[in-house]
């Protein structure tokens, strides 16, 4: 589908527009597409630039809320159950401990299987001598380990491949960098939404049949600008930590009430450990803090006394958008995990519908809920598919699994194919199959973009080195002819550089000396518009 | 088997094989001091080859760091360089300059300006002196002249398409070009320093010559990475100029960089030549300092060695050498658990804004010194009377964003051996 230009705005046309490149509103984009719906995704930024990345890739087995939340301990064991089948290549089924620690309180742990039993988790007792030989990490302190089918799964794959599987089953549509500014509402009915392109300032209009709010944490906002007083989120702000190795087999949680570093997730080469809560009261300004890493390590160690000493690369931070069901809950931890779908009828709308809260485990089934409502809505009789429907994968999708580049690139044995990326080897090839195929290919596509796509900037160095040999190969194919290719390259370590700053002692403090060294004393990166401006004039040239 | 250590006596040790301890060393033997040097391989191989002074304060890109650092010294005065006077500085450069020249890698000696030399992605860098196979560079630019810019097939990092592209704006003469390196297949990979080796052989020359005469045009200046050979850089430039009768610049690429890895190379060869115990790639694992001399511990491939020194200068760098080094609550020196001053916590250490133009206060964190450059306790009194210290260890100074770290190393060597000589 092509935007036509009237005037200054560019119009396009769709039977459904889904606002939020989450995984949820990429789920709801290939459960509509699976139906034979056309669907315009947009997202203010990119693709997972919420929630959806900025968590730590748990596929629940469900033990984590059998203790306090039957329902979606129970949603979250079926759908886990049902993405192993589904999205084989996007899981990691590593399988998971829950382990308690001396201090912690056994009457908590001893209750835990039959907790799982009601919810129909399996969970299987382990000796301390038997956690301790799967997981050699764990603590010699420990008072009970159970064994529950934990799994992990790559949360930028699974939404790459959902945009990917939905552009090719009806020419659905992904724009990023667009954002809703306004709707135009007409009897009841949304006609269109009024959109800009955050990049560029441009104004887009969309004209849709039916509207899908996936907005996560910003749903609240977008349904508000729908004149929806309906939908009201609790803010939960939480913060992980990312080690340079994996650290162990399976995920390990601890046995006890929610609290901080409680939980180890592996993640290919990498584990994050995780994870705070903090209610927060606006979107702006979320970054990683010094504190929050604290809280977390002194929590961990508890649990695997070897993260004492574990080099961390990288800290990272989401917001999750909590339904708030009853007034007065205050605390992200005791609010329902649960997701949301609200028809918004009472609220005098017939074709809008806004879906939250919920987890990375139960999107799919989030996305049915909505397909459901917004096909019968469309007048559309088939039924949800993606319970049986294979996730298929593509050249452009496989790039984000930690590992997956560097036996890609062995394999393939070809010399002239440059490693650009030399911590997560990140082969030339792969820019190329990311450029020409991966979803939401803004021409040209930008390094921020690519490294969404990949794990470019994603190893010890965090893009020290990378971000600038991608740059010059994305000059070397002409994609930029001013310092452009500059002012992106250093948006992109700008930005990982939030993630870095409170994690920086020991191994990664000379890593930052060198990157900053790097980018500064030797590129210009820090100087760039002085430079830039003032290079005609430059002085000093020509004393020699 | 139990081995006597072997045990060497010695007027100076300088600990570090950075610019600063190099410069040290350069200094010692210009004064006859009996010399050792020990000590891991520095960050040398990561410098451009550029011997910065200092090329920015605050907002302003200096034109003369002559006059920056007259405002430097009043307005931050416990910087290193505020503490050395004009005459000082521009002696130690002087005299670091030549010796590498005479050692082999001729350099440009100060001037009353900066140079403002290309960096590979075709922004400036300010610097006071550059190695003379850079100089043809800045002629060109100023000029405007006809330039074409060289890359080489496999060498990531280097683009000169990239480089045009931001530079061009002020040199509409300048024109990018791709060639294949002789004797590689095309595409392979290709690290400078094996492309500076290769070129040391006249055959390599006479076939590189060839190609970029090929591809040369109207240009009147080429442009191409630092590759130009690694012990006698000048003479494989004026080789090269001679066979393709252009004017060829070098500009620096990404670390690990052929430029650092001359000077490396050469003082590796020049100082045992000149009488200096060189004990390369070992570190120190412990110093002792005594009332008439100090005692360095070590490793070497051989076994132990002893050092006993009457003075020493601790020119170990900051973190990237493992000068410095941090936990998650503390900054500490290695060596000697020397006081380094620092911010209060690490929530401190760096800005929240990456390219925040004021720079990360943790840079500024290191050990202070006396007047005499000798590391000073809490109390502010010297630690010993023996031991000195140079180079970016030493804290007051930003060198990434000041571009200012040749130059605090090689004036603070400079001082830190005068003030050792009269221990002597």
């Amino acid at each position: 589908m092509n935007g036509i230009h009237i005037g200054e705005c560019e119009t396009f046309e769709t039977e459904v527009l889904i606002i939020g490149g989450g995984v949820t509103g990429t789920g709801v984009m290939r459960d509509l597409a699976l139906r034979g719906i056309h669907c315009l995704l947009i997202d203010r930024r990119d693709l997972n630039a919420g929630a959806s990345g900025g968590n730590h890739g748990l596929l629940h087995s469900g033990g984590r809320y059998a203790s306090a939340d039957w329902e979606t301990a129970a949603e979250c064991r079926q759908e886990g159950e049902i993405l192993k089948r589904v999205a084989t290549e996007c899981i990691e089924d590593c399988g998971g401990l829950f382990v308690a620690v001396a201090g912690d309180d056994p009457g908590f742990a001893e209750q835990f299987p039959e907790h799982c039993r009601n919810a129909g988790i399996p969970c299987q007792s382990l000796s301390r001598a038997e956690a301790r030989e799967r997981e050699p990490g764990l603590t010699e302190r420990l008072i009970a380990a159970y064994r529950v089918p934990d799994a992990t799964v790559d949360p930028f794959r699974i939404t790459l491949e959902n945009v990917n599987h939905a552009q090719r089953l009806t020419g659905s549509v992904y724009l990023p960098h667009t954002k809703v500014t306004a709707f135009e509402i007409e009897s009841g009915q949304i006609r269109a939404a009024l959109c800009q392109d955050t990049r560029t300032g441009a104004a887009r209009r969309i004209l849709a049949r039916q509207v899908v709010n996936a907005g996560g944490a910003w749903s609240m906002e977008v349904a508000g600008m729908a004149g929806c007083r309906d939908v009201n989120l609790l803010y939960s702000k939480g913060t992980l930590l990312i080690s340079n190795t994996r650290l162990s087999r399976g995920v390990i949680n601890r046995l006890r009430p929610p609290g901080d570093g409680d939980i180890l997730v592996p993640g290919g080469t990498i584990s994050l450990l995780g994870t705070t809560s903090d209610t927060v009261t606006g979107l702006q300004g979320i970054r990683p803090t010094v504190a929050e890493v604290e809280r977390n390590l002194d929590q961990g160690i508890a649990m695997l006394p070897g993260l004492a000493t574990t080099r961390f690369i990288r800290a990272f931070s989401g917001v999750r958008p909590l339904v708030q069901a009853a007034e007065g809950i205050q605390d992200g931890r005791q609010a329902s995990r649960g997701f949301t779908l609200f028809d918004h009828e009472s609220q005098g709308l017939e074709n809008f519908a806004t879906i939250t809260g919920g987890k990375l485990t139960t999107f799919r089934l989030m996305a049915e809920r909505t397909g459901d409502l917004v096909a019968s809505r469309l007048g559309n009789q088939e039924s949800c598919k993606t319970a049986l429907e294979p996730l298929p994968t593509g050249d452009g999708v496989r790039w984000t699994k930690p590992g997956f580049s560097a036996r890609y690139w062995y394999q393939r044995q070809d010399p002239t194919d440059a490693v650009l990326c030399e911590c997560e080897m990140v082969p030339q090839s792969a820019i190329d199959a990311i450029l020409e195929t991966a979803p939401g290919a803004e021409k040209p596509m930008e390094l921020q973009a690519i490294g969404l796509r990949s794990r470019v900037g994603k190893g010890a160095c965090q893009g020290a080195f990378c971000s600038l040999r991608v740059t010059s190969y994305l000059y070397d194919l002409g994609h930029y002819d001013s310092n452009e290719g500059l002012v992106r390259a250093r948006e992109f370590v700008s930005e990982r550089f939030r993630g870095v700053r409170p994690v920086l002692w020991g191994e990664q403090l000379p890593q930052m000396e060198l990157a900053e060294a790097l980018h500064c004393s030797l590129m210009g990166l820090d100087r760039l518009d002085d430079l830039a401006s003032g290079l005609g004039s430059v002085p000093g040239v020509g004393q020699e | 088997m139990i081995q006597e250590a072997r045990q060497y006596r010695t007027g100076l040790a300088v600990i570090g094989s950075g610019l600063a301890g190099f410069a040290a060393s350069v200094f010692a033997l210009q004064r006859g001091i009996r010399t050792a040097q020990v000590g891991n391989t520095g960050a040398i191989a990561y410098t451009t080859g550029y011997l910065d002074l200092l090329g920015w304060h605050g907002d302003r890109l200096l034109d003369n760091p002559w006059s920056g650092l007259a405002t430097l010294r009043q307005e931050e005065p416990d910087h290193p360089l505020s503490r050395i006077s004009d005459q000082d500085i521009r002696d130690a450069f002087f005299g670091f300059t030549q010796a590498l020249s005479e050692m082999g890698v001729d350099y440009t000696p100060p001037g009353d300006r900066n140079l403002l030399g290309l960096t590979p992605a075709g922004t400036r860098k300010p610097t006071l002196c550059m190695p003379r196979t850079m100089v043809a560079g800045i002629a060109a630019a100023a000029a405007g002249d006809r330039t074409l810019i060289l890359d080489i097939a496999g060498l990531d990092g280097f683009s000169a398409r990239e480089l045009v592209a931001n530079a061009g704006a002020s040199w509409p003469n300048l024109r990018s070009r791709r060639i294949i390196f002789p004797g590689v297949d095309a595409g392979v990979r290709v690290f400078p320093e094996v492309m500076a080796r290769a070129l040391e052989a006249p055959a390599h020359r006479q076939q590189l010559a060839g190609i970029i005469r090929s591809v040369a045009g109207d240009a009147k200046y080429i442009g191409l990475p630092a590759i130009l050979g690694i012990h006698r850089p000048d003479r494989v430039h004026r080789d090269l100029e001679r066979l393709t009768g252009f004017t060829l610049f070098e500009i620096p690429t990404m670390p690990p960089a052929v430029p650092g890895i001359r000077l490396r190379e050469m003082f590796e060869q020049a100082f045992p030549a000149r009488g200096l115990t060189l004990v390369p790639q070992q570190k120190v694992k412990s110093l002792e300092l005594g009332k008439t001399t100090a005692r360095l511990h070590l490793n070497d491939s051989y076994g132990k060695v002893e050092i006993e020194a009457e003075t020493v200068i601790l020119a170990t760098g900051r973190f990237l050498s493992g000068g410095l080094a941090a936990d998650r609550h503390r900054v500490r020196e290695t060596l000697l658990g020397i006081p380094v001053s620092q911010p209060e916590s690490r929530d401190h250490w760096y800005r929240e804004d990456y390219f925040d133009l004021r720079g990360h206060p943790i840079n500024r964190c290191g050990i202070r010194v006396d007047e005499a450059f000798r590391p000073i306790s809490e109390s502010g009194r010297p630690i010993s009377e023996r031991l000195f210290a140079a180079g970016i260890l030493l804290g007051g100074q930003d060198w990434i964003r000041q571009r200012c770290g040749a130059g605090v190393a090689i004036a603070s060597a400079y001082r830190a051996v005068s003030f050792a000589a009269g221990c002597l």
